[in-house]
Order: structure tokens, then C-alpha cells, then sequence
């Protein structure tokens, strides 16, 4: 790779070992795609997630002296001050997740745990090179904003906040932007749900290719929301980083202009009854519940008022946690709008801060839950707890009655 | 008899190292080993039940969120049962990101497919350095 004075000097150790590990991450990897240089950038997300891989390279820059030239949004671990007054979390969990808000706090991270920044706290303009990790919010960024991130793990988009740049290929390149696979829609999603099921359906097919959806029917611009969801499931069940929606997304004003020009590899139709299958697949049948969670990716402010609206004059049942991960500005707005308030009359909690996949949810494993999310569903499946997936007016109703 | 090839490849992750091949065919998640005895234990995976520690892995690429898999090297780190080294047949960023982040040295671009020339219980040793592989057969199986 071509680097410049300033980046050999970091390479060669001059501004300190920390600054060298994360310059040899990102030589390394330009190296592996053979990038040529490096490019500035002036926004990165990271994807904290509190595991301790993850807060071991963090602290190992810190302890050799880095601090972050672009501070980084970080995706949520969880609310440890919170939370610990509700469930049990061992010594070393906790410590653990100490540790982690404070190394984040002394490589001088913004600090705003929460996984969409994208829709709120870290917005990058269309055409801007920026380095995001997390599986959701790097398709976002990049098929909804229009903005150049490949997909970077938390390690590497820590080493660009550290060192201001990153490596040349990939995403970063207009050509390499095209649609690879034409997804053809008869389907009509029409909320959040659907389109997860959706990204969940399309995912599973199409790896780590750029599908570009084309819908027979659009009635209404998806919302952000929706969108989010989209991604999320496509980086779930497949490992999608950049998608289009022609006459949708910034770059696909139409499908030769998604595809570039290109013919792509293959067609996925995607019929109705492809959802409901989709949903029957992967979500448990039902039963008695002991968890509702939504917000996985975090719940919006929106999505907040949607589920005031709902819990409205209900009552979750006695023995139903039902719990909401959001971001602390939407939390915020929710109290000023009084939304917060008809949330916890029903029994209902609000959380920010923290993510489905962290060791403060324990308690419920073994036990069924529902939720909206088929992100949730998988990432919690591991931990020992089974899911049903179901969409946010039905999860309600579940709460309500303790059961599915 | 033991006859030994050598190959170039390209270095990743530097360091010079020998061990015993394993071969996976598939791409793996490190998060789905046990840390206490280098096993893998993803369901329906080709070296479910076999250990990779302090072995020369020989990879057909990662495969996981980015976090789950450099938690997975940092755990099988702290029990000293990461590979000895990894030969890699197609290069992934995350996966880039979690050898370097643990120092583990890794290669790619071997000069012949690593498939056809490395099985399970050869001899080989990477030299990051020179960027070269070599691989001793064992003499007769078994």
C-alpha cells in the first residue's frame, strides 16, 4: 500500500503502540483487498458490545496511549446501573460491563450505546466515505443515505476512529456499488414487520451480494424504520452490506441504474405466502411467555408512540417482563411527549442503553418469549431462549395475555 | 518417508510458526468453539468435535458477525487453544480484523490450492516473514 508520511509514521510506532496496533489492523486489512491507499474519514461507528474480545482491543489501545482522532457512536452493551437492581448478573459480568464504559469513555468515544446511528446520532451525507460496523446499520448507512462504508468489524472501525482513516476498496468505489442479484417483490409488506421478514426471506439467498428489490406494488416510500429493519434481517441471515430499492434508495433511480449497467446473476421472486412461510419457519409455535422484548435493532421514537397508542388502557400480565431497548434521546422525547407515561400504566419498561444479546437477560432463558425481531430471535436462541416472532400490535396483545 | 513442498503465499498477519494441518472446508465462526479444549461445536459443521488448537488451520474463509467472531479468537486465546497459525483459501475482513487484533499469523494466496495440497495431519509450517508454506506429508497413513 502507498501510505502517506503521517500514516507510516503511525505504522512505524511514532505515535505510540496504540496508534501502531490499530494502523497494522487497517494495513492489514487494505493488504487482504489489496487497497492502495488509505482515505480519510470523518465518522465511524463502532459496534461495542461488551464481550470481552471486544473490550480487550479497545483497552489495548487505550493502555498504549491512543485516543480516537474521530470519536466513534457506539452500539449499546447494557444499562449497568439500571438494570442490576432488576435481575441478577454475576461479579464478573458486571465488571466487565464497567470496564467497558470506562475504556470506551478514555479512548474518548461518544458514548451513545445505541445501534441505529443512522437514523439520529452519526448521519452521514450521501457520497461520504465513513467507516460503520454493526450488521444493521452498515447496510443503512450505505443503501438508504447513499453514504461509502464497507463492512468493517467493531475492531476495525475502532482502528479508523483511532487513526482517521481507512482503507481504499470495496464499497469505497462506485463500481463496485452495483446490484448483483435482482429480487422481484409481488409481496406487500406494510410495517416494520413485514420488511424484516422480508430482509430475513431475501438474506438467507443472497450471501454477501448486493440484491436490488423491485416491488410490483409500492403504494407508500418505506420509512426509516422500515428500512432499518430491511437491513437488519438481510445482515442477519445473510451477510448483505449495501442493497437498492429501485425508485426507493438514493443510487436506484431505476433497476439499470441499480444494476449499473449489469446483468445480475440470478432472480429471487418473492411471492406472499414467501412471508408467511418465512414467519412459520423460524418462530415458535406459542405457549405461556415470560418475556415480550422489542427493539432489536433499537426502538425509535415512532415505534415508541406506535406502542403507547396500543398499551393504551392495558395491563401487561403479571407474569410478562416486557421490556423496550431504545436510545436515550428517544426515551427522552417519549417522557416530553407523555408517551412514556401510558408505556409504564401498562406495565411496561423502557431501556436504553443495552442490547437483547448481553448477560442482564439471563433470568428469562429457559422460559418462551416474543418479540418482533427476527435478529432478536437468533442472537437470543443461542443464549438458551426460544422466540416468537410475531409483529408489534400482536406482541401487545401477548403481553397483555401471558400467552401466544 | 516424508517428502516436503513448499509454497509461496501472501502474509496477512506476520509470524513464523508449525503445527499440525487441519482442514476445514467449510468457513468457520470461532465463537461456536469451546475455549477450554479448542473443539468445535457448531451443529452440522465438517470439524464438529475435533480441536483446532495450536494446529495450522487450513480455512475456507470466517463467517459470523464481527463481534461474535473476535470474541471467539480472544476466548480461545485466554485457554492458549487458538490455532498455531491460519491458511485462508478466501480472505474476509472480519476475519482479518480478528487475527490481527489476537496476533494470530495468517496467510492467504497460497500458491496452489490449499485444498488439494494440505490434509489433515500434515506437518506444515508458515513463515509469514518470507511468505512461505511448507508441508511435510506424513510418511503413510495410518
Amino acid at each position: 500500500m502507498q501510505l502517506t508520511d503521517e500514516e507510516k509514521r503511525m505504522l512505524d510506532g511514532g505515535s505510540g503502540r496504540g496508534v501502531q496496533r490499530a494502523m497494522e489492523l487497517l494495513v492489514a486489512l487494505g493488504k487482504s483487498f489489496d487497497a492502495e491507499r488509505m482515505i480519510p474519514i470523518l465518522r465511524t461507528h463502532v459496534a461495542l458490545s461488551g464481550q470481552e474480545g471486544d473490550t480487550y482491543w479497545c483497552r489495548l489501545l487505550v493502555e498504549g496511549g491512543a485516543t480516537c482522532k474521530v470519536p466513534p457512536t457506539t452500539n449499546p452493551s447494557w444499562d449497568v446501573k439500571g438494570l442490576t437492581k432488576h435481575y441478577e448478573v454475576t461479579e464478573s459480568e458486571l465488571e466487565l460491563g464497567l470496564q467497558t464504559i470506562e475504556v470506551y469513555r478514555k479512548i474518548g468515544a461518544k458514548l451513545t450505546f445505541c445501534c441505529t446511528p443512522g437514523l439520529g446520532t452519526n448521519v452521514p451525507a450521501f457520497g461520504e466515505h465513513v467507516a460503520f460496523s454493526e450488521s444493521s446499520a452498515t447496510p443503512y448507512v450505505n443503501a438508504v443515505l447513499g453514504a461509502r462504508s464497507n463492512r468493517e468489524s467493531s475492531c476495525s472501525a475502532l482502528a479508523s476512529a483511532v487513526t482517521g482513516v481507512t482503507p481504499l476498496y470495496g464499497y469505497h468505489f462506485e463500481s463496485n456499488r452495483g446490484g448483483t442479484m435482482l429480487v422481484d417483490i409481488e409481496a406487500r409488506p406494510k410495517d416494520a414487520y413485514d420488511w424484516g421478514i422480508l430482509g430475513y426471506f431475501i438474506g438467507r439467498f443472497a450471501g454477501s451480494r448486493i440484491p436490488v428489490l423491485s416491488f410490483r406494488h409500492m403504494e407508500n416510500r418505506p420509512t426509516p424504520e422500515e428500512l432499518l429493519y430491511l437491513g437488519a434481517e438481510m445482515a442477519t441471515s445473510g451477510s448483505v452490506a449495501m442493497y437498492h430499492i429501485v425508485g426507493v434508495t438514493p443510487e436506484a433511480p431505476t433497476a439499470a441504474a441499480a444494476f449499473r449497467g449489469k446483468a445480475p446473476e440470478f432472480t429471487l421472486p418473492v411471492l406472499p405466502r414467501h412471508l408467511k412461510e418465512q414467519e412459520e419457519q423460524i418462530s415458535e409455535k406459542g405457549g405461556r411467555i415470560n418475556l415480550v422484548m422489542l427493539g432489536c435493532p433499537h426502538y425509535t421514537y415512532d415505534q415508541l408512540r406506535e406502542l403507547a397508542c396500543l398499551l393504551e388502557g392495558r395491563t401487561v400480565h403479571r407474569d410478562v417482563a416486557f421490556w423496550v431497548l431504545t436510545s436515550f434521546d428517544a426515551i427522552e422525547l417519549a417522557r416530553r411527549s407523555g408517551h412514556l407515561e401510558t408505556i409504564e400504566r401498562a406495565g411496561c419498561r423502557l431501556v436504553a442503553d443495552t442490547c437483547i444479546d448481553e448477560p442482564c437477560w439471563k433470568s428469562f432463558e429457559g422460559g418462551l418469549g416474543v418479540t418482533d425481531s427476527p435478529k432478536c430471535m437468533y442472537y437470543r436462541e443461542r443464549r438458551g431462549q426460544p422466540f416468537v416472532i410475531r409483529r408489534l400490535s400482536d406482541c401487545v396483545e401477548a403481553a397483555v395475555r401471558g400467552e401466544i | 518417508m516424508s517428502a516436503k513442498t513448499s509454497f509461496s503465499c501472501r502474509s496477512i498477519v506476520k509470524g513464523h510458526v508449525e503445527g499440525e494441518a487441519i482442514v476445514s472446508r467449510e468457513a468457520m465462526c470461532f465463537y461456536l468453539c469451546d475455549p477450554e479444549t479448542g473443539e468445535v461445536i457448531e451443529k452440522n459443521h465438517p470439524l464438529k468435535g475435533r480441536s483446532i488448537a495450536k494446529k495450522i488451520l487450513v480455512l475456507q474463509s470466517g463467517k459470523g458477525s464481527s463481534v461474535v467472531q473476535v470474541d471467539g479468537f480472544y476466548q480461545l486465546s485466554v485457554k492458549g487453544n487458538l490455532p498455531a497459525g491460519i491458511i485462508v483459501r478466501e480472505i474476509e475482513p472480519v476475519l482479518v480484523s480478528a487475527a490481527v487484533v489476537m496476533e494470530t499469523p495468517m496467510v492467504d494466496r497460497l500458491q496452489a490450492d490449499p485444498f488439494e495440497v494440505i490434509v489433515d495431519g500434515d506437518w506444515v509450517e508458515i513463515d509469514a516473514e518470507t511468505e512461505t508454506v511448507t508441508v511435510t506429508k506424513r510418511g503413510r497413513d495410518e
